[in-house]
């Protein structure tokens, strides 16, 4: 509990960082939000009126007053005005955070189910036929990029079987879950895949190594059958590393997925980023990268607690 | 008495085609009820191949049984072929039947699991016990070992409790089924000495309690005749001798055998000590190596920030000076100390208090001489794998003096050739060279720079009882033709033995008894010493019981500001000190 405060005390002190990164990145980007809303019609401005403009968003002022009332905006729970949708930053964002989290978690489940039981079967048939059909498909699932697989799973569906994935208004989960899962499942295949490749990787090289450990020997002197050696006395001891890779993967697929958003046509964070910082819409850019570090900073603390969980030997907060 | 278990013509291979790699060639033994059977080689001998294959856990390990029988006797009087079971056979067998221990009892117990999930299992799987039942179960075998407060302790995970402590929880495991048979793989070869005498104890009691047979596996012969009824030696796969303990212990036919009793280290209680000790000769010399008041402690801090509450007193007031051409042991067991006081010498630690002071010989003639060097334990470890015997011997000079010419050139030959490695293994590299032989390049190296004293923290304990003699014999030549100064960490009392001209022996951080080799060990003072000595594995000591002794070491954490008083000394004879206890 006590290390859980000290944890989140940490947490303002890594934002503060993250937003000078971000704010002075995004400033040493050449043009500015007035040219990239209006246009070529920006060169018609008078400097009057650019200088009004300006001075409406508030970019008029010396970088270090910008900095300041942004963050003096934030303390009030103020995120800013996004320039591009003329709406609270804030909002913007949460609008479109439900459908990133929850493709995430889908990818996330589909690569745990499949990725699991392939590693697991792998290392307990090492070198066996089956162990390298998995180890093969896990290679092209880790190197094939989303985009092909995304398209492909769209061409196969369309010239194969005639269907369309669900393409069209995004329904969120509450409202109609039926469409909402038949818009996601295929992204969240596509994203799935190479996730599932990864832990399928690393969980077969986690359990070959904990099967040859000591006390998987100790348990099978003791009469343990097969499977209560694999279940019972070796994964556990193997999920460190798949729970590490499943949190970073996670925290990444938290930020957004650009690619397979635009393939799907789905208005996620990662599309709205990439939007954002296109449309120099500073307020948006600012606003989300904050965000995704925080999400970031929530998914690293679960992964430690889940180690203290999973390993008696690991104490939080002890050098 | 009946057989138990009947070996015959055992063969065991590995790899792809098993037939042409056998590592067990044709080996048999009985085992009798009640009885017994001692299985002795060194590293490579098949001694633990064998061991695993009576069980079939070898076939985990990537081995085959390529030929012979194993035919055990089960409770209900039928034979069951264990070289060709099946495997849910065998779960059906192992545990039940059979039980076994390992050398390792840090790494043998599920780290993630309570140990009492872990005893409870057993009976679960033979027992068919569940909930209320099994954990009554797992306290009584957790008593049965004579773990104090067994209750409590069933919450406990591994990483909670001491390397003796956790091989008496593996013997509880091995024995909750009461098996027939129990196969004790190097059961102590990585405890201390007072641990590995409980446990040979405790190993003996329970025997005794239930008439069981065992199938003990060691590479220490000495060890051997505190519990074997019959001995089987083993070298390169085959059984070279076997009979009854006596017989073997003292009438060994094989010349392997009679040289595992004759050249290896046994531990004679001060009789095998040198003799050439130099302390009276050069009373007014300046010494080697001078220690006053050495003081080593690790504070404690719960945080960063945090001050200090307390500190562990790894090092608390040692003092010791070390002649030229002498050997001064430092013994202990682990946790006492012995090592920090090696690192602290050569600057590894930052000592807390305290001064050095070396003589360094030819300090002026020698560029760039380093007084002291040192050897370490694992000769695996220690030498850079992609470094050529040539860049490691080169290393410490470039540290030093920066420079490699042909008399340094020159010198590495004679050195190679000193410590008896062959002419060509300067463009060699170290994973070309056996353990004892790496052992020597690390000694070479230790040598390059001409010191005056090495270190040697456990320098042979990872060698082969036959390797380690060699070492050692080649350490005594190098220390008379050099006039080197050893300090000798070692947990080992018949290594020694061997080699020290003085002993200190060395408890919680403080010396507690030191003094001439020969004195120490035939006539120990101070009580923990006695314990220690009392404890030692001898081939003269057969059958002989060590009372068992729970008591744990005591703390080295002390609070903040803590100073030990001062040490008040006894004198036995010219020099032999002990410290008076309260």
């Amino acid at each position: 509990m006590n290390y859980l405060l000290r944890r989140l005390a940490t947490f303002p002190l890594v934002l503060l960082g993250v937003s000078i990164l971000v704010f002075v990145a995004i400033r040493m980007v050449p043009g500015d939000s007035i040219t990239a809303m209006l246009g070529t019609e920006a060169g018609l401005l008078t400097p009057a009126q650019r200088d009004a403009l300006a001075a409406y968003f508030g970019i008029d002022q010396p970088w270090f007053v910008q900095y300041w009332r942004w963050i003096g905006g934030i303390l009030h729970g103020n995120f800013g005005i996004s320039v591009t949708y003329g709406r609270p930053v804030l909002d913007v964002i949460l609008e479109r955070f439900p459908l990133t989290l929850e493709l995430a978690l889908l990818s996330m489940i589909i690569a745990l189910a499949v990725g699991m039981p392939a590693g697991i079967h792998a290392a307990t048939h090492n070198e066996k036929p089956s162990d390298l059909v998995v180890r093969i498909v896990a290679m092209i699932g880790q190197s094939t990029p989303s985009f092909v697989l995304g398209l492909l799973i769209i061409y196969t569906l369309s010239a194969g079987f005639g269907v369309l994935p669900a393409m069209g208004e995004f329904a969120p989960l509450w409202q109609d879950p039926l469409r909402n899962l038949s818009q996601l499942i295929l992204p969240a295949i596509t994203l799935g895949f190479a996730f599932a490749a990864s832990v399928t990787r690393i969980a077969r090289s986690a359990m070959l190594d904990v099967l040859s450990d000591d006390y998987v020997r100790t348990a099978r002197s003791k009469g343990a059958s097969a499977r209560s050696v694999v279940w019972r006395h070796a994964l556990p001891n193997a999920l460190i590393p798949v729970v590490t890779l499943s949190g970073i993967e996670f925290g990444y697929l938290l930020g957004g997925a650009v690619i397979v958003e635009q393939i799907y046509a789905l208005p996620g964070l990662g599309r709205m980023v990439l939007d954002a910082i296109l449309q120099r819409d500073y307020a948006l850019v600012q606003g989300s990268v904050l965000f995704i570090a925080f999400n970031f900073m929530i998914v690293n603390l679960l992964v430690d607690l889940a180690y203290v969980a999973l390993d008696p030997r690991i104490r939080l907060g002890e050098q | 008495m009946t057989t138990l278990l009947s070996v015959s013509d055992l063969r065991v291979g590995f790899g792809r085609d098993p037939r042409a790699n056998e590592v067990v060639r044709g080996v048999s033994f009985d085992v009798a009820d009640g009885e017994t059977l001692a299985i002795v080689g060194e590293s490579g001998s098949g001694k633990s191949v064998t061991a695993l294959s009576i069980n079939r856990l070898v076939d985990f390990g990537g081995g085959r049984i390529t030929g012979g029988s194993m035919k055990l006797k089960r409770a209900d009087g039928t034979v069951f072929g264990l070289a060709t079971a099946t495997e849910p056979q065998l779960t059906g067998i192992r545990g039940a039947e059979i039980g076994m221990i390992f050398q390792e009892p840090m790494t043998s117990l599920n780290p993630v699991l309570t140990i009492g999930t872990q005893i409870e299992e057993s009976f679960r799987l033979h027992r068919g016990l569940t909930g209320r039942q099994a954990t009554v179960a797992a306290r009584e075998a957790l008593d049965r070992v004579r773990i104090p407060d067994a209750a409590r302790r069933l919450k406990y995970t591994p990483n909670q409790l001491s390397g003796g402590m956790l091989q008496r929880v593996m013997i509880a495991i091995a024995l909750a089924c009461n098996p027939r048979l129990l196969i004790a793989d190097e059961p102590t070869t990585a405890l201390d000495v007072t641990v590995q005498a409980q446990i040979m104890a405790l190993l003996a009691e329970l025997k005794r309690e239930s008439g069981m047979s065992m199938i003990f596996i060691t590479h220490d012969i000495g060890l051997v005749a505190g519990i074997a009824d019959k001995v089987m030696v083993m070298q390169n796969g085959q059984a070279v001798e076997q009979g009854e303990l006596n017989q073997i212990l003292d009438h060994p036919s094989h010349p392997y055998t009679q040289h595992l009793l004759r050249d290896v280290p046994h531990f004679a209680g001060g009789r095998a000590a040198r003799a050439d000790g130099q302390r009276d000769k050069t009373e007014n010399a300046q010494p080697a190596l001078k220690v006053e008041g050495l003081v080593v402690r690790f504070p404690l801090k719960s945080s960063f920030f945090s001050r200090a509450t307390g500190a562990v007193h790894a090092v608390d007031g040692i003092d010791f000076d070390l002649m030229q051409g002498e050997t001064l042991a430092i013994v202990g067991e682990s946790g006492s100390g012995k090592s920090t006081t090696a690192k602290a010498v050569l600057g590894l630690v930052r000592s807390t208090r305290g001064s050095f002071s070396v003589a360094s010989r030819m300090a002026s003639a020698q560029r760039g001489a380093k007084p002291v060097q040192m050897v370490f334990q694992n000769p695996y470890a220690s030498l850079n794998p992609r470094l050529s015997v040539e860049s490691i011997l080169a290393e410490p000079v470039i540290a030093t003096v920066g420079r490699v010419d042909a008399q340094i050139r020159a010198r590495m030959a004679s050195l190679l050739e000193r410590v008896g490695l062959p002419k060509n293994s300067l463009e060699r590299y170290p994973h070309e060279f056996s353990g004892g032989q790496r052992q020597r390049l690390c000694i070479a190296r230790a040598l390059m720079l001409n010191p005056s004293v090495l270190v040697l923290d456990e320098a042979v304990s990872a060698l082969d009882v036959s390797v380690q003699a060699k070492v050692l014999e080649l350490l005594v030549d190098l220390q008379c033709e050099f006039g080197l100064a050893y300090l000798f960490i070692s947990h080992d009392m018949a290594v020694v033995e061997r080699i020290a001209h003085r002993i200190a022996v060395i408890y919680a951080g403080q010396i507690v008894e030191i003094g001439d080799a020969q004195s120490v060990l035939s006539q120990p003072r101070h009580s923990y010493t006695r314990k220690l000595i009392a404890a030692v594995p001898a081939i003269d000591r057969r059958h002989e019981h060590f009372e068992i002794d729970t008591r744990q070491v005591p703390s080295l954490v002390r609070p903040q500001g803590f100073e030990p008083g001062p040490a008040r000394w006894e004198r036995f004879g010219v020099d032999h000190l002990a410290r008076m206890e309260a």
